[in-house]
């Protein structure tokens, strides 16, 4: 898959609080919690949002609760993918188990500037900065989640497996 | 080869070769999800085309974060919940009169214990960590995954060692411990990693202090809190109702990443400040900061020793006025035991607000909201901005003693200067 869209920098330690705030979550519709998404870190921030755009986060991006809702709200918001300097671990499987792309790059993340025109090539794991043509490759996902990514998800995986 | 905790629980789990940073396939011993993920997982369950879950008896459904049910929408939630405990004839369904917060009520019931491992769609799942379970949080999905084919996939962590030394001062607690290692090694400090306690301290602790420390990991984001089983453990563990409860503790030569050593002998109480868990502080160092609410309660710190020490505080006190002090057994018997014991009348007596076994204000859900402003201190685990109300408010996290001192005052305050 080819993204391209406007990278959206948040910081570090973005909890899932600030993705989706607990009081939003008495539904598990995309469109309802993508309306809300980051609202615990500010009013309104999914207003800025085209579809496509990418969301660009610091270090142990998703810590706190295990709600699926947070990957689903962002999903919900228009953004296939994030890019962290990290990711916190619930977070990071429960992206990956909802089709929400989810790539590490560790430092290179500071080449990635709010605002910038990104295209991420999530296959190879390589994001192309269009606006200032720096190029950064990503950490590669284990071999055993790009299995669960290939059968297009956790949800298809274990279809398969019940009914082999 | 030698193996930590976290490798020696998988091992018995799987038949393959765990060693840090493989994936292995681990059989689960129990699944759990609550109202507000429970719903998700049982969506992707009936994705996935799974009809029955691989076992009754060790799935559990918890229905304690907006309960008794807040408004229609979550009252929806937990009717799916019911109905597919129903459909599925889980054995450990909990709402209504028998239900408690989750991490508080299945240690308690027996439901996990010793040597287990345990998935929940929850991230405090971790508080088994306490009993010796590898056990962790994972997503509505992952559990449904779970819940279908009895097994899950984990990476194998690397373990940091945490080793406590030392006797407490006087109010200092498990909660104080974990506290500061958080501020040491901060909120990312155990990422994808577990953490493996031992030492004097920690052996000198209840069962209960350990799970309030393993409750916790996450806040390190780590993946388990791990202790030893020790005789206390399996004394625990029986009187849970469990049988065939062994003993067990890392092997010697054991390989960690990295070891860290505290020392509890001159720690003060520990205040987590707004708005990360690793923002921590010596009480002195707040003290005189004006509260509006303090919240005892949770399945950091709702068991009956916490109720207890609040109890000792408020004990002929009056809670200060306009401050809300609001506390929450965390289970239904650990209600009956602080009703038996008087100390549900001396928190009234107190002025205290004393309410159901719920997670309640801990994440902002009901029965304590703060408002734009105001100020909690709270004995819960978080404090991330918004965590009990207004994005505008406050949450300071400290042990139960600080949190009923600082009710009495109305100020942050060291309880040994009440
Ligand atoms: S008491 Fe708080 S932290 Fe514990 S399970 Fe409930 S909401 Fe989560």
């Amino acid at each position: 898959m080819k993204v391209q869209g406007k990278a959206h920098v948040v910081g570090d330690h973005i909890d899932t609080d600030a993705i989706i705030p607990a009081r939003f979550l008495v539904t598990t519709d995309p469109a309802e919690l993508g309306a809300k998404c980051m609202e615990g870190l500010e009013a309104d921030w999914v207003s800025r949002v085209n579809q496509n755009d990418i969301m660009v986060a610091g270090e142990n991006f998703g810590c706190g609760s295990s709600r699926e809702h947070a990957p689903i709200s962002i999903l919900g918001a228009g953004i296939p993918v994030v890019v962290a300097k990290s990711f916190a671990r619930i977070f990071y499987r429960n992206g990956f188990n909802m089709g929400l792309v989810l790539l590490e790059v560790g430092e290179d993340i500071a080449k990635l500037r709010d605002g910038d025109q990104l295209e991420v090539d999530t296959a190879r794991g390589a994001i192309r900065n269009l606006t200032t043509g720096e190029f950064v490759q990503c950490i590669p996902v284990p071999p055993f989640m790009q299995e669960i990514l290939d059968a297009g998800g956790l949800v298809p995986y274990a279809r398969q497996r019940l009914s082999a | 080869m030698p193996q930590t905790i976290a490798e020696k629980i998988l091992q018995n789990h799987t038949r393959e070769e765990v060693r840090p940073g493989r994936i292995v396939r681990c059989r689960v011993d129990m699944v759990l999800a609550n109202d507000i993920t429970a719903p998700l997982a049982i969506k992707s369950f009936r994705a996935m085309g799974a009809e029955r879950v691989f076992d009754r008896d060790r799935v559990a459904l918890v229905c304690d974060h907006f309960t008794p049910n807040k408004d229609i929408d979550s009252a929806e939630q937990v009717k799916t919940v019911r109905q597919f405990a129903e459909a599925m004839g889980v054995t450990h369904y909990y709402e209504g009169g028998n239900v408690g917060v989750e991490h508080a009520l299945l240690p308690e019931q027996g439901i996990v214990g010793p040597g287990d491992v345990v998935v929940g769609a929850d991230s405090h799942t971790c508080t088994y960590g306490g009993l010796g379970a590898f056990a962790t949080g994972m997503g509505s999905t992952d559990i449904a995954a779970a819940m279908a084919l009895g097994e899950t996939w984990f990476k194998v962590p690397p373990s940091i060692r945490v080793e406590l030394y030392g006797t407490p001062q006087p109010h200092v607690s498990a909660k104080d411990y974990m506290l500061r290692l958080i501020g040491e090694i901060g909120v990312a400090g155990a990422l994808y990693k577990a953490l493996e306690f031992g030492g004097p301290a920690v052996e000198a602790l209840s069962v209960e202090g350990r799970m309030t420390m393993a409750n916790m990991a996450i806040e390190a984001g780590g993946k388990v809190g791990l202790f030893a089983v020790d005789d206390k453990t399996v004394a625990y563990a029986r009187r849970a109702g469990r049988s065939g409860n062994q003993v067990m503790a890392p092997d010697a030569g054991a390989e960690y990443e990295r070891v860290v050593d505290i020392h509890v002998d001159d720690m003060s109480p520990q205040v987590a400040c707004p708005h990360l868990p690793d923002n921590v502080r010596a009480v002195d160092e707040v003290a005189g900061l004006r509260i509006d609410q303090a919240v005892i309660g949770s399945c950091t710190n709702g068991r009956i020793e916490d109720m207890r020490v609040a109890a000792a505080v408020l004990k002929g006190r009056r809670v200060a006025d306009r401050v809300r002090c609001i506390v929450l057994p965390a289970t239904p018997s650990i209600w009956k035991q602080a009703l038996k014991e008087g100390l549900i009348e001396i928190f009234m007596d107190a002025g205290c607000v004393v309410g159901p076994a719920t997670c309640g204000p801990c994440l902002g859900g009901h029965m304590g909201i703060l408002a734009g402003g105001e100020r909690a201190i709270a004995t819960t685990n978080r404090n991330f901005k918004g965590r009990m109300g207004s994005l505008e408010s406050e949450v300071y996290l400290s042990n139960p003693a600080v949190a009923a001192a600082s009710a009495v005052v109305g100020e942050i305050v060291h309880p040994s200067h009440l």
